[in-house]
Formats: structure tokens, C-alpha cells, sequence
């Protein structure tokens, strides 16, 4: 039995050597490249949002190294995988910048894997270009923040509800799934709300674990807090997976979008793929990016994915967009530079534009941050979002909220001779504290 | 006087009501149907949608629902609107007005008109006050339940007729609801909407709870704001009865679900006393079965949809006992006597099996759908009931009678039981063990597997699917009782009721915790659980 079960192991082994033969296969390729490091979970829980972006990033190094590469060089795609395992992150990180020698590392989604493997960047000065909305009270030197601050996604989702066209909301249910993420955003958006006049008592909190599943009675207290005599809506921060379940039961206990419309941070055209849509049309999310946005840009870069994929119905999603700004940007400022150092990259990338899918161009700005359209699009019977309102202009991001208090003061520039990430502007040092 | 003014008014509109026309000229209706086309923002479509619902024409109803489902085109070459229906890259055109079919088009040809949550309430409501005079009892039933939503005092006088000719008691009720909540908007004299506040009270739902609040906070008429604060405590103390039983059902339903799931545990963990960490993989695959089902059907058989669960059944049994039989005939048996290690190995084979899954069918969530039979819900009083819950209630309590029935009354059940209660005495008398052993095991495995089918209905269909229940099912089993089936059922119920009791006092997350604190304490007071075997079987 012993001999079997060492057999066994060592058929895992195998396997797992072939299997990172097959990643590291472009490694022997002939002469010097640059390397660009893929940090995304390829297994556990997170898998379910982050394959895809993996995915993103190749397709992109092919498609740049199609147009002859980068600096006369080719890219080449170091992929590892952290098992969506937070302290694995930073082990990860740390191999791809010592041993592999990556210029630059695309990755993370989680909060809690991006905070696990910034100490990693700091120490070994390498770059992060992170893809995905997040709760924001953080800037970097290190680090690119590709997808959205809560006020590129959060505050004007709630703008939207608030006016005559989104149903003029008085009483709100901030819902979320337990960690980092939806508490900050919430504790911004409860901040906003009272500063725009809204009782405490019209605004409901809500937690709930990851992957919950059993949704009956709070949506049974969400119909109850509906049921005051004013319109009520639902911001939603609720992660992944326990979206499927929450939708399910909204749909079976009859809570339509015209009574008490669901506006979502963390739903995607991905995760609607899993999902029958109907009970759910004209329930809200709010992107920077849909599938559905009708540009030329967007519509070139849908049927070039769909043919890197070979599969005519593979979806696109938010952050994929953030990665393709994300990685355009990163080539845009090596090739000002020079260089694929980072200190010389860090330099040269503030004030990069490029274009983005939504039609128009997002630039990074000093504080690591871009600009983007905020888009909030009604879910659609085909799992697809239709825009239904976008802001007027870009939105640059904020990186420290100005609705907390402990972070109104604060400023990031990452220029010279400021170059401070958490700079406070009523005491003008650098060194503020944020709420993290 | 006045009142017989109002009555020859009401007469008069009676008459007007049936001998308006009841169709304006077709052509000028798609007159104003083609201005879809030109509208640029919801601002004109909405415009649109008010000339046609102010033309009083019932024929407009099908332009209007069609757009409010988002099925209203219009060609791109010439302007001219359609109901489509998409179909692939093609769409099914019919005739706005009359449905007749005209044609398909190619999607590129056509425009959608843009709809939003404001335009269809605004649809919903327009077709509420046309669908009044209809001769289907169920529109009008639905047009007095839209009105009651959305009280509107220039609606009085359209009800009172309406009530007036009203034969089906039902709808004659709804109707009379609806004029009492236009009443409360209107500003008739203060008896009138005494008379509505006690409609309303009557009723005493939610719906009411939330007209009558907004009501009383406006009111200043002070009889009817001290009749509606009244009203507002009366229906307040009925529904908090009705929660509490709201409560005790979701606390059985949650504790279905954790039943179906700990119920395959009982078997393998609570009768053989294998920790099988692999479990909740057994449930995943139960799942995946009925998605690879319904796959099948939805590309070659249609029709049977809603058989797509039975069908599903019988195979993810199969699928799962054979998983199950594999593992056990592979791994389990060699470390019996070995719990740590039967741990560890489980749970590889759990990690395994996870990866395998994620290879093959990608990792992110499978698409299974509702047959209709499961879908929506129903009301008993404030009791609202969904059908997906109620079904999974009866058949966990199904899988629970068959599965006690084949341990306690047939020879494959006395002959696990023997094997259980002493192995080597259970050989002595001729029965195989390593036999019943691996049987045993993929019983308990194909039940879990029968339970993914009934779990893929509530919950993602995700190779994560089976991590979330494994720490539920142990802690029921330990819970009601290592070995003992009724411990599991009577465990999985109480522990669901518990949960449903605290979560509205202390929120999920926290509710969660008091639950495994709770169960902590009780395992230190009864350390076998709320049925203990008793016997030479607890020595072993």
C-alpha cells in the first residue's frame, strides 16, 4: 500500500513538472527576452475570476510581440500560480522578481493578495499592475492601480440611483461579503450618503461570509427595509461566487429591478455566465467597461481575443480591459524610457495615455492611479450588459476618499520632489495615515 | 346632493368607458410607434411611450410589453419598428401591432430600443390602466395589483367603475385595494380615506405597511393620522407573528440543505467511521452530473427539460457510488484503523478531484437551470414560500425515509449494521466485510452525489461547490450523533432553525460563529452527540 501511495505522489510530481515544462516551454527560446511576470491563481477559489486574466495577458505578450516585440526584444510570459492562497502570493512574487528577473509583474485580485505581496515590491523595487476595482486608501511606488477607485465606481453608481433617472433612491442596503473590500467602500459610501442628506435610519449594512449560500432571510429583510413608503435600492458588494445564490433567491421571492433595483461592484459578464439571467434584467452594475460598448477599438479587440481563445463566445470583462491599459501603458513608458528598469519606468509612466476600450484614453496620473469612464449598464436576458448612463467625462482616480476622515487630507504624487504616497496636506508631511 | 352628483358622474363615465371606440386609428398608432426610431434618449422614448399610452388604446399593449422585455426593434434602412425575437445571428420580426410574423432580419440590420428601469415602470403602469376594462380576469387582476403599487388619485374614478362591474370576487377585492391606496394619494374628505385606511389594515401586508407609512408621515388630518398609526401598529404585530414563523421555515429549509449534505456523511463518517474529507467533492460531482444532463437535453432533447432533474438523479448516484467505490477500493481500505491518514488521503483525493474538474469543465460557474416546477414561490398569509425550498424540503426528507429503510429493513442494511457493530464477529458469521465495506462506502457517496443534483438548484455549480458544505455536514454528524441517522436528521434541522433564529439579531456572519460556539459547548457536555450509540460499537 505504501509503494502505491509513493507511486502515486510521484505520478503528482511528474505531472507537476510537465505541467511547468509546458508554462516555462517560450523559456527556451533563443536569445535574450524581456520577461513579464503573471501572478494570477490558477487554482482554488479564485481561479473562477483570475484564469481569465492570465489568459489576457498572453493573448496581449503575443499580440505585442506580433508588432516585434519591445525594445528589439521579445516579451516572454513567466505564469505562476498562487493557488489563491494569500501568503503563496508573496512567495510567488518574490521568485518571479529574484529568480525569474521579471521586468514588470501583472497580477493579483483580492484585496488581501495585493496588501500580502506590496512589502515584496517595496523591497525588491520591481512593478505591480494591479487589475481590479478596490476599496482604495492606498498608494504605492511600486504599484499601478489599473482598475477602479471607489470613486470611479462606487459614488457614481450611487449618483446614478440618487437622480430622476435612476429611480430617485431614498433608502439604500449596503450588502457585502466579510473582508476588506465592501467595508471600506461601504464605510465611503455611508459617509457620502450622509453628507448628501440621507437619515441613518435609511441605510441598512449587511454582511454576509464568503460563498454564502443560504440568502432566504436577508432577502426577506432587504423586501421589509423596501417596504417603508420610499424607493429603496441595493448597492451590492457581495464577491463572486455567493452572487449566484443571491440573485436566484431575488428572482423566486419576486424582487423585481423596477421595485427595488440591485446595483453590483463585483459582477461581471463572467460571472453572469454561470447563471440564467432572466429573473434578473434591469438590475444595475457598475463598470468602467462593458462587452457591449460599441466602439471600433472594442470591437477589434473583442474578435482578436475570441480568435487567441478560439472560442466565437468568450466573454470580456472590466478587469481584462484594466490589463490591456495596464500593459499598454507599461510598454508606452518603457519605450520613452528606454528601459525596462524600474526606477526608469516609474518615471516615464506618469502622464502615459493610452487608449482605452470604452472609446477615448485613460492616462496615468501622479498618484498611480487612471482615468476611466464610469459606465452603469442593466443586465440584459443575454448575460450582457446595456450602458444605461456613463459619466460625462473621465473620472480621474482618488486614491484616499475624501468622505473618511481619516484620509480627506490625504494626497499621493509620486513625482519628484514630492514623491510621497500618503502626503498630508494639513500638516504638509509625508507619512498621513489611511484607515488600512 | 353631492352624492348624487357623483353618482350620475360615475354614470357618465361608465357610458364613456364603454362606448369610447375601443380602437384609435391604426394608422396614427404607428405613427407614433415608428418615433421610436427617432428617439435618441430615454427622456423621448419615454415621451413615446406616453402617446401611446394616452391614445387609450388596449392595441398598444403589445408594442409596450414587447419593449418593456426589451424585444422592440426597428430596421436600421427604413425606421420601421418590430417585435423581434432573436434567434442566433438572425432575428424574428412580427408586426407591432397585430404579432403577425414579417419575416427575420439579420441582426446588423437592426436596432434595439433602449429600455431602463424607469421606462418599465412607467410601461408597467400604463398598462395597468388599460388592462382594466379587459375581459381576462387575470389582466385585470394584474392591472388592480399594478395600481395598488401605484396609487394615483386621477385613477379613482376608472376603479369605481371597474368595481362596479367587477363579477370575480377576487379581483373585485384587489380592486377595491387599489382604490384604497388612490385613495390615501387623493384629497377626498377624511371619512373616505378612514374607509381606506381600514381597506388597507385589512389586508395587512407589507405592501399596506408601506403605503400606510408613507401615508401617516404626510397626513395631517389628525383622525386619519392617528387611524393610519393605528392601522400601522395593528398589521406591525400580525407580521411579527408571521416572521417568526417566516423564520421557523427558512430554519428548515437551511436545515434540508445541511441534511441532503451530512446525510452520504452519516453513512461513511457516522456508520463506517471514515473521515472523508473527499465528501463535499462527491456533492460537487452530483452537480456537474445534472449540468452534463441538462447539457444533453438542452441540445438534443428540448422537450424534456423539466424531466432534466429526475433523469439527473439515478446517474449522479451512479457517478458519485462509483467515485466512491474507486476511492475506497484504492486508498480508503488500506488505511482503516488510520484516521489521520485516511484524513490526509481524502483530502488529496478532494484536491484532486477539484483540479480534475477545473480541467474539464473550466473553472468558472456552470450554468444549471430551474425546471419551471421549481421556479418562483408562492404565499400562505405573509408566508412566503419558494418552490425550489419546499422541493428540496421533500425530498431530503425522501433520500432520508429510503435511506433508513435500507439500513434498518433490508440484508445489505443488517449486514452493514453487523459489520459496524463488530467486524470481526460479522466475518466469523460468513458475511464478506471488505465487501460491505466498499458498498457501504459508495452508498454513502451516490447519496451525496444524489444531493449535488438537488444543491445545483440553490447554489453555484462551481468545482467549489463541495468545500462550503464539508465543515456543515461533520459538524451535524458530530452534532446529532456519530452512527445515528434520526441524530443526523434531528441535528441538521435544529442546527438549521438555531441558525435562522440568530440571523437576524446577530447577522450571518456572527450568527455563524455563536452556532459553532454553541456546538463546542454542547460536544463538551455531550461528547457523542445528541444520540449516542450505545454499545460495544462506541469501544471499538
Amino acid at each position: 500500500m505504501r509503494g502505491n501511495f509513493s507511486t502515486f505522489s510521484k505520478f503528482l510530481s511528474a505531472a507537476a513538472f510537465t505541467a511547468s515544462i509546458g508554462f516555462a516551454a517560450p523559456a527556451m527560446a533563443q536569445e535574450e527576452t524581456i520577461k513579464v511576470g503573471i501572478l494570477h491563481s490558477l487554482s482554488g477559489t479564485m481561479a473562477i475570476s483570475e484564469t481569465t486574466l492570465k489568459d489576457t495577458m498572453l493573448f496581449l505578450i503575443d499580440e505585442q510581440n506580433k508588432k516585434g516585440g519591445l525594445l528589439g526584444k521579445k516579451l516572454e510570459a513567466v505564469v505562476v500560480d498562487p493557488a489563491s492562497d494569500w501568503p503563496l502570493f508573496a512567495e510567488k512574487a518574490r521568485e518571479l522578481i529574484e529568480k525569474d528577473k521579471v521586468a514588470a509583474v501583472f497580477g493579483c485580485w483580492t484585496s488581501v493578495s495585493r496588501k500580502s505581496v506590496l512589502p515584496v515590491f517595496d523591497e525588491l523595487n520591481s512593478l505591480l499592475f494591479y487589475p481590479v476595482q478596490y476599496e482604495g486608501e492606498e498608494s504605492q511606488r511600486n504599484v499601478f492601480y489599473t482598475g477602479a477607485a471607489p470613486n470611479q465606481q462606487a459614488i457614481p453608481a450611487v449618483d446614478y440611483l440618487m437622480s430622476e433617472d435612476g429611480g430617485s433612491v431614498k433608502r439604500w442596503v449596503l450588502a457585502g461579503t466579510d473582508y476588506v473590500y465592501p467595508q471600506t467602500t461601504n464605510k465611503i459610501l455611508q459617509a457620502y450618503l450622509e453628507s448628501k442628506g440621507v437619515a441613518k435610519e435609511d441605510i441598512m449594512v449587511n454582511y454576509t461570509p464568503f460563498g454564502h449560500s443560504d440568502w432566504q432571510t436577508i432577502v426577506t429583510d432587504i423586501k421589509n427595509f423596501g417596504s417603508a413608503g420610499k424607493k429603496t435600492a441595493v448597492v451590492s458588494t457581495i464577491n463572486g461566487d455567493a452572487n449566484v445564490p443571491f440573485y436566484k433567491e431575488l428572482g423566486n421571492q419576486g424582487i423585481k429591478a423596477e421595485d427595488i433595483p440591485v446595483v453590483a461592484f463585483s459582477v461581471g459578464e463572467e460571472e453572469l455566465a454561470g447563471l440564467d439571467t432572466a429573473p434578473l434584467v434591469g438590475h444595475l452594475t457598475a463598470w468602467n467597461y462593458f462587452q457591449s460598448v460599441d466602439t471600433p477599438e472594442n470591437a477589434d479587440f473583442i474578435a482578436k481575443w475570441q480568435e487567441y481563445t478560439k472560442n466565437p463566445k468568450r466573454v470580456t470583462n472590466d478587469p481584462m480591459e484594466a490589463h490591456v491599459i495596464g500593459f499598454n501603458m507599461w510598454v508606452k513608458a518603457v519605450e520613452k524610457a528606454g528601459s525596462t528598469a524600474p526606477d526608469a519606468v516609474i518615471d516615464s509612466i506618469i502622464g502615459v495615455s493610452v487608449p482605452n476600450l470604452s472609446g477615448g484614453s485613460s492616462t496615468m496620473m501622479p498618484n498611480h492611479h487612471i482615468t476611466k469612464p464610469v459606465l452603469i449598464g442593466e443586465i440584459q436576458a443575454d448575460g450582457q450588459m446595456e450602458t444605461v448612463w456613463q459619466t460625462s467625462g473621465l473620472v480621474v482616480g482618488d486614491e484616499w476618499s475624501d468622505y473618511l476622515p481619516d484620509s480627506k487630507d490625504l494626497i499621493a504624487d509620486w513625482r519628484a520632489p514630492l514623491s510621497c504616497g500618503n502626503f498630508n496636506v494639513a500638516t504638509g508631511k509625508c507619512g498621513g495615515k489611511g484607515i488600512n | 346632493m353631492t352624492l348624487s352628483l357623483r353618482q350620475l358622474l360615475l354614470k357618465f363615465f361608465l357610458v364613456l368607458v364603454f362606448v369610447a371606440p375601443a380602437s384609435a386609428d391604426e394608422a396614427a398608432l404607428r405613427a407614433i410607434i415608428a418615433k421610436f426610431a427617432a428617439a435618441k434618449n430615454f427622456q423621448a422614448t419615454e415621451q413615446v411611450v406616453r402617446q401611446l399610452a394616452a391614445t387609450g388604446d388596449a392595441a398598444v399593449e403589445r408594442p409596450l410589453k414587447a419593449l418593456s422585455d426589451g424585444n422592440l426593434y426597428f430596421r436600421k434602412a427604413d425606421a420601421v419598428a418590430f417585435i423581434g425575437k432573436e434567434e442566433g445571428q438572425t432575428i424574428v420580426l412580427a408586426d407591432p401591432l397585430n404579432g403577425e410574423n414579417a419575416g427575420e432580419a439579420a441582426k446588423t440590420e437592426m436596432t434595439k430600443v433602449k429600455v431602463n428601469n424607469t421606462l418599465r415602470r412607467i410601461i408597467r403602469d400604463a398598462l395597468g390602466g388599460l388592462t382594466l376594462n379587459s375581459d381576462d380576469p387575470a389582466a385585470r387582476l394584474a392591472a388592480a395589483v399594478t395600481m395598488f403599487k401605484t396609487p394615483d388619485a386621477a385613477t379613482i374614478e376608472a376603479l369605481d367603475a371597474a368595481i362596479l362591474n367587477e363579477t370575480v370576487a377576487g379581483v373585485k377585492k384587489q380592486l377595491e385595494q387599489a382604490r384604497a391606496s388612490a385613495v390615501l394619494v387623493s384629497d377626498l374628505p377624511a371619512s373616505e380615506k378612514l374607509a381606506a385606511i381600514a381597506v388597507l389594515k385589512a389586508r395587512g401586508d407589507r405592501d399596506a405597511l408601506s403605503l400606510l407609512t408613507g401615508f401617516s408621515a404626510n397626513a395631517e388630518d389628525g383622525a386619519t393620522k392617528e387611524a393610519a398609526f393605528d392601522a400601522i401598529a395593528g398589521i406591525n404585530s400580525t407580521l411579527a407573528i408571521w416572521n417568526a414563523a417566516q423564520n421557523v421555515w427558512y430554519g428548515v429549509s437551511l436545515g434540508s440543505v445541511l441534511l441532503l449534505a451530512a446525510i452520504g456523511l452519516a453513512i461513511t463518517f457516522g456508520v463506517m467511521g471514515v473521515i472523508n474529507m473527499a465528501h463535499g467533492e462527491m456533492v460537487m460531482l452530483g452537480a456537474y452530473t445534472t449540468f452534463v444532463v441538462q447539457n444533453v437535453i438542452r441540445t438534443s432533447f428540448p422537450g424534456l427539460f423539466d424531466w432534466s432533474l429526475a433523469i439527473a438523479l439515478p446517474l449522479a448516484f451512479l457517478v458519485a457510488g462509483a467515485v466512491g467505490l474507486a476511492i475506497e477500493r484504492g486508498i480508503i481500505r488500506f488505511l482503516y484503523g488510520r484516521p489521520l491518514e485516511t484524513l490526509l488521503a481524502t483530502w488529496g483525493v478532494s484536491l484532486i478531484l477539484q483540479q480534475a474538474v477545473r480541467t474539464i469543465f473550466g473553472p468558472t460557474n456552470r450554468e444549471v437551470g430551474n425546471p419551471s416546477w421549481m421556479s418562483g414561490g408562492f404565499e400562505i398569509g405573509q408566508l412566503a414560500i419558494t418552490w425550489n425550498r419546499l422541493w428540496i424540503v421533500a425530498f431530503s426528507l425522501g433520500i432520508f425515509a429510503i435511506l433508513l429503510y435500507v439500513m434498518k429493513r433490508t440484508p445489505w442494511g443488517l449486514q452493514m449494521r453487523a459489520v459496524t457493530a463488530n467486524r470481526r464477529m460479522a466475518s466469523s458469521m460468513g458475511i464478506r466485510t471488505p465487501r460491505v465495506d466498499a458498498l457501504t462506502f459508495a452508498l454513502g457517496s451516490g447519496i451525496a452525489g444524489i444531493a449535488g443534483v438537488a444543491l445545483s438548484q440553490i447554489d453555484n455549480v462551481s468545482p467549489n461547490l463541495g468545500q462550503g458544505y464539508i465543515i456543515d455536514s461533520f459538524m451535524v454528524v458530530v452534532f446529532g450523533g456519530v452512527g445515528n441517522l434520526w441524530g443526523t436528521l434531528v441535528g441538521a434541522f435544529s442546527l438549521g432553525i438555531l441558525n435562522k433564529f440568530l440571523e437576524p439579531y446577530a447577522g450571518a456572519v456572527l450568527g455563524k460563529i455563536l452556532v459553532l460556539v454553541l456546538i463546542i459547548l454542547f460536544i463538551q457536555k455531550r461528547p457523542r452527540g445528541l444520540f449516542a450509540l450505545k454499545g460495544r460499537a462506541v469501544e471499538a
